[in-house]
């Protein structure tokens, strides 16, 4: 009997570390931007410079990096959103057993390319193609950086729509289809309105994941830390600010402290959209 | 325009954005190995890159992800397992489990970069283990914890419930029925899960950026402790800060390719266990 409390508390233990994780990753963000907020203050975040290395006079004002990564996140929503939706439609309603049992795999490859990969891929490929599109001086743009993160969101957008669409009771199919209403009806009129709440969750979930995303931004859109509302301005991302100027800074000066503001201000509105994506799930019946 | 007409053009339409996915997906995927394949031999793969990378292989680029890889199945792997056996088989509809729940859907939503100045903090300068295999391993295994405790929990669920109960029935303790009757028959599914979130880990560079990635390190790693070059930041280098980036364009291709085939060809395998399994137990 000993051996089977022994596993109990095993496993109980194992699960327990999530929670102690999760504390974890706030402690330690805190813990290391936490002096930036006793001198200069939070105040000198909520500026509209970031100039991190100057002889002059230092500036760490994140506005310009929240902008840029509101803009791209905003575009690339512009594009998930249609393409995710109908394309979770085509799965759930439209294509036939064999079609769906291909496509969906398919999407979850697309899950699975690296975001690094894609990166290239818009560097090497996309950004010449933007360029000259638009006649622009380099393809580094925020169009670029959200076409990519398209890429990256539509998976998760499309899986989890596609399950809100199969979440919908069959009974509702067949009472429209009763009253005499056409297939494409139902599925617009009745089918996607009941779905909606599942597919707002998804798209949530969507941005957390487009919000976060690192590589594929730092890449292509050109990285500069300007305040603009422009889709073909190159653009700097919170995530890109992080990954590209972490490995110069000196642990513990100001810039080091900045950057990790910048890190907890991501993790706070990731948090936020993932509990509020699951409240809605649990609340309408949609989570597994 | 009759309304069947128009009905019809809809579904049309429709089937364009999903194909059009597609074909966009496809292209990629065309693209990287158009270009890459020529580049690709067993040289590259097995030699040491010269010349900050103009020149040469990228074996300890290889090496460095698949001691990632390694260091992250032997830390996430077993933490994770142990996590779902718990949800599944034994806790209880209460606030303690809720955290659980909570901690595992904030985890699978952390953004990567946020993983990397977390490890940052706490492995490589708290507990001072460096910019390591060790550190990056312990970070990356923080990011797959989540994906393989809801894909396992999800394969543990699966099991009927009539076998645990036979087996209570029958005298075994619980976690006799756990080991003997409950892990046996979903185990293909904890591994397939649990392959595909890995999978993705050997493609992720923004934690081991931070972590244990090394700029140009031609030679293999002899301890944990040591720094790696890794095949992602490798990629992230010769594309973006690679001073003559045009000229080492070949290399670069071969290198996503590489890098590719390493992370679709666990999820290609995962995909085809899953689909095989999926036939052999019906219940």
């Amino acid at each position: 009997m000993w051996k089977d409390k022994a596993m109990r508390l095993l496993m109980l233990s194992a699960a327990s570390t999530s929670i102690f994780l999760v504390a974890l990753i706030f402690i330690f963000l805190m813990k290391e931007s936490a002096p930036f907020a006793l001198k200069p203050g939070l105040g000198a975040l909520i500026d509209r410079q970031w100039i991190p290395v100057s002889f002059v006079q230092e500036h760490f004002g994140i506005l310009s990096l929240v902008t840029g990564s509101a803009l791209v996140t905003g575009l690339s929503m512009l594009f998930t959103i249609p393409l995710s939706v109908l394309g979770a439609i085509y799965i759930a309603e439209i294509a036939s057993p064999v079609e769906r049992e291909i496509l969906k795999p398919f999407i979850e490859l697309l899950a699975s390319i690296p975001s690094v990969v894609l990166g290239f891929f818009g560097l090497v490929v996309l950004a010449p193609l933007i360029k000259n599109l638009f006649g622009l001086g380099t393809g580094l743009s925020a169009l670029t950086g959200a076409m990519l993160l398209t890429l990256m969101a539509i998976p998760t957008v499309i899986t989890l729509s596609e399950d809100a669409i199969m979440s919908v009771p069959r009974a509702y199919k067949d009472a429209s289809q009763a009253l005499g209403a056409s297939d494409l009806q139902t599925i617009f009129q009745v089918i996607i309105p009941a779905a909606l709440p599942g597919i707002i969750a998804a798209i949530m979930l969507g941005v957390g994941r487009v919000i976060g995303e690192t590589m594929a931004v730092l890449m292509v859109t050109g990285n500069s830390a300007i305040m603009t509302w422009s889709p073909l301005a190159p653009v700097r991302t919170m995530t890109a600010t992080i990954a590209a100027e972490m490995g110069e800074v000196s642990f513990g000066s100001l810039h080091y402290q900045a950057l990790f503001w910048i890190g907890l201000v991501l993790l706070a509105v990731t948090f936020i959209l993932n509990v509020i994506a699951q409240r809605v799930l649990v609340r309408y019946g949609m989570m597994k | 325009m009759s309304r069947r007409r128009s009905e019809q053009i809809t579904y049309f339409l429709i089937r364009l954005v999903m194909y059009f996915i597609v074909l966009v997906i496809g292209y990629i995927l065309f693209d990287i190995v158009r270009h890459g394949l020529p580049a690709l031999n067993w040289a590259f793969l097995t030699e040491y890159p010269r010349k900050s990378g103009s020149e040469g292989g990228i074996l300890p680029a290889i090496v460095g992800t698949l001691s990632l890889l390694a260091g992250t199945i032997l830390v996430a792997l077993p933490l994770g397992i142990c996590s779902a056996i718990y949800l599944s088989e034994y806790a209880e509809q209460n606030r303690f489990t809720a955290m659980i729940r909570l901690a595992i859907i904030t985890l699978a939503g952390v953004p990567s970069i946020v993983y990397g100045l977390f490890g940052l903090g706490l492995f490589v300068l708290f507990l001072n283990f460096g910019t390591s295999i060790l550190a990056g391993s312990l970070t990356l295994a923080c990011m797959v914890l989540p994906t393989i405790i809801v894909s396992s929990e999800e394969a543990l669920r699966a099991v009927p419930h009539g076998y645990r109960d036979a087996s209570l029935a029958l005298g075994a303790t619980k976690w006799e029925t756990i080991r003997t009757n409950v892990l046996p028959y979903s185990l293909s599914g904890i591994i397939t899960g649990s392959i595909l979130g890995i999978g993705r880990a050997a493609g992720e560079t923004a934690p081991i950026l931070l972590t244990v990635a090394a700029f140009y390190l031609p030679r293999l790693p002899n301890s944990i402790f040591d720094q790696v070059m890794a095949l992602p930041y490798h990629l992230y280098i010769l594309a973006t800060q690679h001073p003559e980036a045009d000229k080492v364009l070949p290399l670069q291709y071969a290198t996503a390719l590489v890098l590719l085939l390493l992370v679709l060809g666990l999820s290609l395998g995962a995909i085809i266990i899953r689909i095989h399994f999926r036939k052999k137990y019906r219940w």
